[in-house]
């Protein structure tokens, strides 16, 4: 292990992506698919995960300035609208920046309802969740027709356009049709990243590593996060808490929106009433899932872009859901790995009591009985282990009892998934301090 | 020392008549901009709302906004936003409209059978997000949120089929309730003081279940032990504790009671309405309820307002559409703006009652004997 601390970060993670693409190459083999690590896969999981690493690294803005956002939804909203209008008036890269504003308009929306007068961030996110479908249904019946589409539906617009990186899409794809055991599941992979890759899921990817220097790295990034952290302390050096938490703000709004863009212009090609489908909502995920990071941002979006890039191909006209039913086994896999983990780290059976004679005799103090305390304490040290184990015998049991997934498999899981993560790492998961706080100016 | 009356009566009815006017501002700003008449559009909405048959639908409206409010709102009192009434009232209804049409019962049985099934449902599926709050620390919005996408997507998806009644039916959905399971309407005693009701309106009977389930929550949460035990909790949940009332179990029953009254929310369509599950469910309610419950400030006369308000510009809608006076979608903005501007204003009220409060106490201060503050600071120090 301490060869191990002692690389270097990208080798670390290099290492992490290849026992991943070892246990993908190693579960499919089992369930006879190919589909865990084709390109497909990873083009479709960048460009499905897309809109909800956008919203979620907005959500990041927002909830480092210490503003929680449940708006995200909602202005996601306002970008779709903005952007398809933008994209057929001007164009596509139009629509992205009209789509950048709109979002930007309700994020500015939610800051003076929760900077300037102190609104519970909670309810004026749901109202702008309210006002914002609406809104845009107003707008469509007003704009719309005579563009030659409707209340519910834009006119089709352009998207950006895509590329493909010449000589390596041309040899990952001629080693993946080696057929070599894990090898070619790595060209696979990579061949679906770097061919026909969008311009805006570049974009967007670049906006990952453009997100952690702005908020980590940069002076003004240090200041929005006092503000998350503690806005009193920051309000005593003189910076302006209500500047940069409206600045945190926006930015969020506008992330949302380009969000919005992103499914207008480069998934669905129209705007279209509902077609967000609660992806605001699932950004609030991945942002508690990646720990308030950009880069756990990222892993939460694709933790929910990868299965159902998976089910596009895998539901096709002969219905399989093989390939849904290797990612149980994955599921498996993974809590196997955690419960293991959990042994070691919290102490397991077979460990000496951890309960001091002082801490027993203040426990008694307090009318608790001994048994009862030295149970709890056993609990602590086998507890997370025991219900990840369970966990994972109920969903082999599901994988061996069945031969391929049900179609509601892929759109459940990763919201399940979620909570079994949030179950098991809820404590150890560290928010920004004053989140959701109200502050006002100059209160002591 | 007390405020004048005058001026707390008027900061109490400043909020709501400050939303309102501004509601109306923008929304006629917006009218004009679109090319509408303002005018015409209002006179057309109140005009559609003095007929007797556009009452009862705004009552029916309002019933199960009503309730998702009460839903939201126990939720609420305890510092919980269960924002998964949605998923809980869906899966409830569909629950319970499976279960409603398995068997038939003599009538009232039949009918308690229905509704107990929805509670139960609807309790049980927000008492799981209560048991991740409280045995994992896990948070209470991403709970429910998270169990709204599994009921609806996953649950329901995955049962549906099994409870189909003809796979061949253009709009797949349960079979129909047997009448014994159909709740009786009040048609009969609304006509005791109005004209007879045409047009095949019917008043549901869940309209009186809301009335009886606001009194109740009225009662309970500020008239008994437990309500008090709710709010104390919701308040200062350390003092509450001091006090000898444990807060993980307040928060285990107040989602619980959440749950099995948004369990309610789908039963005016179940019992009264459709009498069956199908595709095209009334979806939204739950979040509906969220602006009920703010729009009202959690208590049961302020919800029947903002859900009647509600029912009201909700049923304004088809009409301003069919008679071309303006967009119908006039009245979602409306909604919104009143609520946005509604917990503005109740913010700005509550920070204007609070400096009252502190430049009451400074005078209080001043003008008390100079005696007693040397006897206070001698006794502290």
């Amino acid at each position: 292990m301490t060869a191990w601390k002692t690389l270097p970060a990208w080798a670390r993670w290099a290492g992490i992506a290849a026992i991943g693409v070892f246990v993908l190459a190693v579960v499919q083999q089992v369930s006879g698919t190919t589909l865990l690590t084709s390109p497909n896969a990873s083009g479709g999981m960048l460009r499905w995960s897309m809109p909800i690493l956008l919203a979620g690294l907005g959500g990041l803005f927002s909830e480092r300035v210490g503003v929680v956002n449940i708006g995200l939804e909602g202005m996601m909203i306002l970008g779709t609208w903005c952007g398809a209008m933008g994209a057929f008036e001007f164009g596509p890269w139009g629509g992205l920046l009209c789509g950048l504003i709109g979002g930007a308009l309700g994020g500015l929306l939610h800051a003076v309802a929760t900077v300037q007068f102190g609104v519970d961030h909670i309810i004026s996110g749901v109202a702008i969740n309210i006002l914002a479908p609406g809104l845009a249904r107003f707008l469509s019946d007003r704009f719309f027709p005579q563009r030659g589409g409707s209340i519910s539906q834009s006119p089709p617009v352009d998207g950006i356009g895509d590329f493909t990186v010449p000589v390596l899409s041309d040899a990952f794809a001629a080693v993946d049709d080696l057929d070599l055991f894990f090898i070619s599941d790595v060209a696979g992979l990579l061949e679906g990243a770097v061919t026909d890759l969008r311009w805006f899921t570049l974009l967007g990817l670049l906006m990952v590593p453009f997100s952690a220097w702005l908020l980590f790295k940069t002076r003004i990034g240090l200041r929005m996060r006092i503000c998350g952290e503690n806005p009193k302390a920051g309000e005593s050096l003189g910076v302006s808490i209500y500047g940069h938490k409206y600045l945190g703000v926006i930015i969020s709004g506008a992330f949302a929106g380009l969000a919005g863009a992103f499914i207008v212009i480069e998934l669905t090609g129209l705007y279209r009433g509902g077609q967000t489908n609660g992806r605001g909502f699932i950004a609030l995920a991945a942002l508690i899932f990646g720990n308030w990071r950009a880069g756990g941002v990222m892993a939460g979006a694709m933790l929910f872009g990868y299965p159902f890039a998976i089910s596009l191909s895998d539901f096709d006209a002969s219905g399989s859901g093989i390939a849904t039913r290797a990612l149980l086994l994955l599921v498996v896999v993974g809590l196997t790995a955690f419960a293991v983990y959990a042994y070691r780290r919290d102490g397991g059976l077979g460990a000496p009591a951890s309960v001091t004679d002082a801490e027993l005799s203040a426990d008694l103090e307090r009318g608790l009985t001994e048994s009862y305390v030295r149970s709890v304490q056993g609990f602590a040290r086998w507890g997370n282990s025991a219900l990840a184990g369970g966990l994972a015998i109920i969903i082999l049991a599901w994988y061996l009892l069945t031969e391929r997934a049900a179609d509601w498999v892929p759109n459940t899981m990763p919201y399940a998934l979620v909570l079994i993560v949030l179950v098991f790492a809820s404590q150890s998961l560290k928010m920004p301090a004053a989140i959701g706080q109200p502050f006002r100016k100059g209160e002591t | 020392m007390n405020t004048p009356l005058l001026r707390r009566v008027l900061l109490a009815l400043a909020a709501p008549a400050l939303a309102a006017a501004f509601a109306l501002f923008v929304s006629s700003i917006v009218l004009a901009l679109s090319g509408s008449s303002w005018i015409d559009t209002y006179s057309e909405m109140l005009s559609n709302a003095s007929k007797l048959e556009t009452m009862v639908d705004i009552l029916n409206r309002a019933t199960p906004l009503y309730i998702a409010g009460v839903a939201v709102a126990i939720g609420f009192k305890m510092n919980l936003f269960n924002i998964g009434v949605e998923g809980q009232y869906v899966l409830a209804s569909f629950m319970a409209a499976w279960v409603g049409a398995s068997v038939v019962l003599p009538g009232p049985l039949h009918v308690g059978l229905i509704l107990l099934t929805a509670m139960v449902v609807g309790g049980a599926w927000a008492g799981l997000a209560g048991l991740l709050k409280v045995t994992r620390g896990v948070n209470e919005v991403i709970a429910t949120i998270m169990l709204n996408f599994i009921a609806i997507g996953g649950i329901i998806a995955a049962l549906l089929p099994r409870a189909i009644e003809d796979p061949t039916a253009a709009n797949q959905g349960t079979a129909v309730i047997a009448e014994s399971g159909w709740l009786p309407n009040l048609n009969g005693i609304l006509e005791l003081v109005t004209r007879e009701i045409t047009k095949g309106r019917r008043l549901s009977g869940m309209f009186l279940i809301a009335i009886i389930l606001g009194v109740a929550y009225h009662v309970i949460v500020n008239r008994s032990r437990f309500g008090f035990d709710l709010r104390s909790s919701g308040m200062n949940p350390m003092a509450a504790r001091a006090g000898g009332v444990p807060p993980k179990r307040m928060i285990l029953v107040a989602m619980l009671a959440s749950g099995a009254v948004a369990g309610l929310i789908g039963m005016p369509e179940i019992l009264s309405d459709s009498h069956s599950y199908d595709q095209g469910f009334v979806r939204g309610l739950g979040f509906a309820g969220i602006a009920v419950a703010l729009l009202g400030r959690n208590t049961a006369p302020g919800m029947a307002i903002a859900a009647l308000l509600f029912g009201f510009l909700d049923t304004s809608s088809a009409p301003l559409q069919v008679t071309g006076t303006a967009s119908p979608e006039i009245v979602v903005i409306m909604q919104a703006t009143i609520l946005l501007t509604a917990v503005i204003a109740y913010e700005v009220v509550n920070r204007i009652r609070q400096t009252d409060e502190v430049r009451r106490a400074a005078q209080a201060t001043e003008s008390a004997d100079p005696a007693a503050d040397v006897a206070t600071a001698g006794a502290s120090a």
